[in-house]
């Protein structure tokens, strides 16, 4: 069936089986192969996708579900020669080793960050109306839904904290 | 020309003397703006015109035979194809070099390969995968369970010295405890794929697979064919952890059918079949004894393992790998018994060994400690023997007595009460330190290593990274050598028409690959010696000029073209004359609920002499990385197999708990600085591996400390502590 799909500001055309995955689109379909499919089941966080500005499991939305969505892959973050700053951060601070998961622990911590703006709370967070810290402990708990078997999981935080002022990060009590 | 090293005797510290500043300090990774921006290429994302999806269809029973029905599926949308030709029973086990077992129409557990369906797209093969009808007749007799009722195969040669049962007896202090550990599983974030064409009678294979010299051995005889008819291609590897040190599953499979339709063919494995078909970690009892006299000093160590694998499968868990070497005492037995089980199979999870065996010991250790009432690091230190126990080899380096004295300083053991002095609301607070070993092993390598004019090198091998840092160390290597900034250096990996290399697996990689191209920048350094008219030994590299009897030129005066040297690494008799290991200490605090049971890790240090350390930033990646794994070992990892079926009931992420990021406190890493002449020719030791050994220990000697609960059935699950917190 046909969808068109608005991956990193291009409209981009497809005809698709509706069983297609948004993962399986991107990487089986439009050459994005950024996303990585590391379980298929929503489990390890390989495949985060914005998708207006929100972070998502692509592997667990079907490509038709997203006709007229804004979608943000890795890809459009930043590419070598022009990283944005949360990539330069992980190449600086080590915050991979295979680098298999590293963009979706990217676009992740760049979803995570509006989260924040946003006053989110998390469930380590001590008042739930109050705004958010940007303490470690908050960063860890919010970075668990992306797994990282080379356990890279020290750089991976050191990254997004040097990164954050750059990225843009407002509504917390560290950007105050 | 070929520069090549036979490790027979003690080689200069050139390192120490060429003075480019590429090694030794924190270097970021060359590959990384592809890593982070998502376009370095891993095996799944070649897309090939024409190219097929293939899914594999995994076996339903246990134990029997099965008969595709390949008619209930070929009027399907998207049809292409079933194949069952040649299909591999498992993964190979690490360095086979062989076919693993061909089962052909047989089924010897649950989730074994058993075909591939193929077809226009994922979604359709995916569709028929699951629609196959199969036809099985099971057969009696399928064992799924180890117990006490289990047949074992033993050891033929087991290690007995002295009189273990007397010792025992008449010592001060002595215990007989039985550790047990459940199996493990890499979970290394890519799973397994290939895609495969074919250009004639030669089969091009991108797969994802650590040690390509071996791999394409084992994939050409899988298929029938001559090795030069093999080319395989894994430039970027998501993780290994031994999971991808032989040819699996997939790889056969995708290459059998594009071989029959005559256009490539793409396999991934699902993350329930990479758990299921690829080699996993045995689970183990340890029975470990140990005895010591009234001054601490062991007299007696025992430490025999029971554990399962496949029928056919040659690799057994070297269980007491580092018990051989760590510490003295004169009376030993060791004992190993497999029991042959229908599930599937075991082979090398991330140091295999160590990383359960020195669970079972650094325990045990710190039980007798505790008997002889002795602190655990001095009664550590007092047991370091002059040299190897067994062997009465000469140990090569050892710095273990040093890790632990520094680490205890750095990490405050000073500070250290006994069980349930230290509670901070309702937790538990404590402290446990473990031995660390790994033994040290150099591999045949090659590569070769080209210098330009403008000051620009090539490094070339079918090497691997599978996020170790390859990329990076054996650029710093080659520039450190020709004395040229790491940038102007372009590493080229994971292409088996490259010169073959010993691959990643064993922490060797650095250390043999990287000698490989440390002999071949020498024998480009002898070259240009040579035209300055200079020993090579008088020789000054660096930034791009060559100094040496008066003389200074910059490369490009010196060259009129490139120069390419072949390196040539080989172990010789220091591999047999020393007892090589890298050593450490591992250090936790931990919390326990005394509520609950359940346990956080607070802080982890991990102090770790391991030679020459070739970059700062990436040897410490991989010992955090030992470190976390040590968390997933000691508080959340166990397959678990239906006792019916032998089926691995959570054979996915959700359920296989691996450490995710709230799990991981701070971690600090030391590095003892180190060098080891007996090892190869830069006096470096394998890092990767010792990371983890002995770390789970340091954290379940962590939770007796802080709550007075010892385990002895990993992992340290609520339910084993809280009952026993009175």
């Amino acid at each position: 069936m046909k969808v068109t799909l608005n991956v990193n500001g291009e409209g981009r055309e497809l005809d698709i089986d509706p069983r297609t995955t948004l993962l399986d689109a991107l990487r089986n379909h439009l050459d994005l192969t950024g996303s990585k499919k590391g379980c298929d089941h929503g489990q390890c966080g390989a495949c985060t996708v914005l998708v207006n500005d929100r972070r998502i499991n692509a592997c667990l939305a079907l490509a038709v579900m997203h006709e007229d969505d804004e979608i943000t892959t890795i890809e459009g973050l930043g590419q070598p020669g022009a990283l944005s700053p949360l990539q330069r951060a992980f190449v600086q601070h080590d915050g991979y080793q295979c680098g298999y998961c590293t963009p979706g622990q990217i676009v992740s911590a760049k979803g995570m960050m509006s989260e924040f703006d946003l006053g989110w709370p998390s469930n380590v967070s001590d008042d739930l109306t109050a705004i958010p810290d940007f303490s470690r402990t908050e960063i860890r708990e919010r970075m668990s839904g992306n797994l990282c078997r080379c356990s890279a999981y020290p750089g991976i935080c050191a990254a997004i904290e040097d990164a954050a002022p750059e990225e843009g990060l407002k509504n917390t009590k560290a950007a105050e | 020309m070929t520069e090549h090293l036979k490790m027979d005797k003690v080689q200069p510290r050139m390192l120490d003397e060429t003075g480019q500043g590429a090694i030794h300090k924190p270097m970021t990774r060359p590959e990384g703006p592809l890593k982070v921006s998502g376009t370095a290429t891993y095996a799944a994302e070649w897309s090939l015109p024409n190219m097929a999806e293939g899914v594999m269809v995994r076996a339903a029973i246990t134990k029997g035979t099965c008969e595709i029905d390949e008619s209930s599926v070929k009027d399907m949308p998207g049809f292409v194809g079933i194949y069952t030709d040649r299909m591999v029973r498992n993964s190979a086990q690490g360095t086979m070099g062989t076919n693993p077992v061909q089962p052909e129409g047989e089924v010897h557990y649950l989730g074994q390969p058993i075909a591939v369906a193929v077809a226009e797209t994922l979604e359709q093969a995916r569709d028929i995968a699951q629609s196959l009808a199969v036809k099985y007749t099971p057969a009696d007799g399928a064992k799924t369970v180890m117990d006490d009722s289990t047949e074992f195969e033993d050891d033929d040669d087991p290690v007995d010295m002295g009189d273990l049962d007397k010792a025992m007896s008449e010592a001060a202090f002595s215990i007989d405890s039985l550790y047990t550990t459940k199996p493990h599983n890499s979970s290394a974030m890519e799973p397994h794929a290939a895609v495969a064409d074919w250009e004639g009678d030669r089969v091009i294979l991108r797969g994802s697979l650590q040690m390509l010299g071996f791999n394409k051995n084992e994939l050409a005889d899988s298929l029938g064919i001559d090795v030069s008819n093999v080319r395989i291609l894994s430039p970027y590897i998501g993780g290994g952890f031994g999971s991808k040190l032989g040819i699996s599953p997939e790889c056969v499979a995708a290459a059998v059918a594009s071989k029959k339709l005559g256009r490539p063919v793409r396999v991934v494995l699902h993350r329930n079949n990479v758990f299921e078909m690829i080699t996993l970690r045995t689970e183990t009892r340890q029975r470990m004894r140990l005895a010591c006299d009234a001054d601490g000093k062991l007299t007696a160590i025992g430490h025999e393992n029971w554990q399962t694998n496949l029928p056919g499968e040659s690799m057994a868990e070297p269980v007491d790998v580092a018990t051989h070497f760590l510490y003295g005492g004169e009376n030993r037995r060791y004992g190993q018994h497999i029991a042959r089980l229908n599930r599937s199979a075991s082979g090398a999870v991330r140091a295999p060994g160590e990383a359960v065996g020195q669970l079972g010991l650094e325990n045990a250790m710190d039980e007798l400690a505790e008997a002889a009432g002795i602190d655990p690091i001095e009664f550590r230190v007092r047991n370091i023997p002059e040299k190897s126990p067994e062997s009465g080899l000469p140990y090569s380096s050892n710095a273990l007595a040093q890790c632990l004295q520094e680490g205890a300083e750095m990490f405050g053991w000073s500070g250290r009460k006994g069980p349930k002095e230290r509670l901070e609301g309702e937790w538990y607070l404590g402290m446990g330190v473990a031995s660390a070993a790994r033994s040290n092993i150099l591999m045949e390598s090659r590569a070769n290593v080209t210098l330009n004019p403008d000051g620009t090198a090539l490094v070339q091998t079918d090497m691997t990274d599978i996020g170790t840092g390859t990329y990076s160390i054996l650029g710093q290597i080659a520039a450190e050598m020709l004395g040229i900034d790491p940038s102007k250096v372009t590493v080229e990996l994971g292409d088996t028409d490259l010169p073959e290399a010993s691959g990643s697996g064993g922490s060797w990689g650095a250390a043999s690959a990287g000698s490989s191209v440390f002999l071949g920048a020498k024998g480009i350094r002898t070259k240009l010696a040579e035209r300055l008219g200079c020993s090579p030994e008088e020789l000054r590299l660096q930034d791009g000029v060559a100094t040496g009897a008066n003389n200074r030129r910059p490369l490009a005066e010196l060259m009129d073209g490139p120069i390419t040297e072949e390196g040539h690494i080989e172990p010789g008799s220091t591999s047999n004359d020393f007892e090589q290991a890298g050593f450490g200490a591992h250090f936790a605090e931990v919390a326990v609920n005394k509520v609950t049971g359940e346990v956080r890790v607070r802080r982890m240090l991990a102090a770790m002499a391991a030679g020459r350390i070739l970059n700062a930033q990436t040897a410490r990646s991989q010992v955090w990385g030992g470190q976390i794994w040590g968390i997933g070992t000691a508080l959340t990892e166990e397959i678990q197999h239906d006792r019916r079926t032998g089926h691995i009931v959570n054979n996915d992420l959700a359920e296989y708990h691996i450490p995710v990021n709230l799990d991981v406190p701070d971690l600090d890493v030391h590095f003892v600085d180190e060098r080891d002449d007996q090892s190869n020719p830069m006096q470096i030791k394998g890092i990767g591996e010792l990371g983890l050994s002995g770390a789970g220990a340091a954290i379940t000697n962590a939770i007796y400390n802080a709550c007075g609960v010892r385990v002895y059935d990993y992992p340290a699950t609520p339910d084993k502590i809280f009952p026993h917190l009175d």
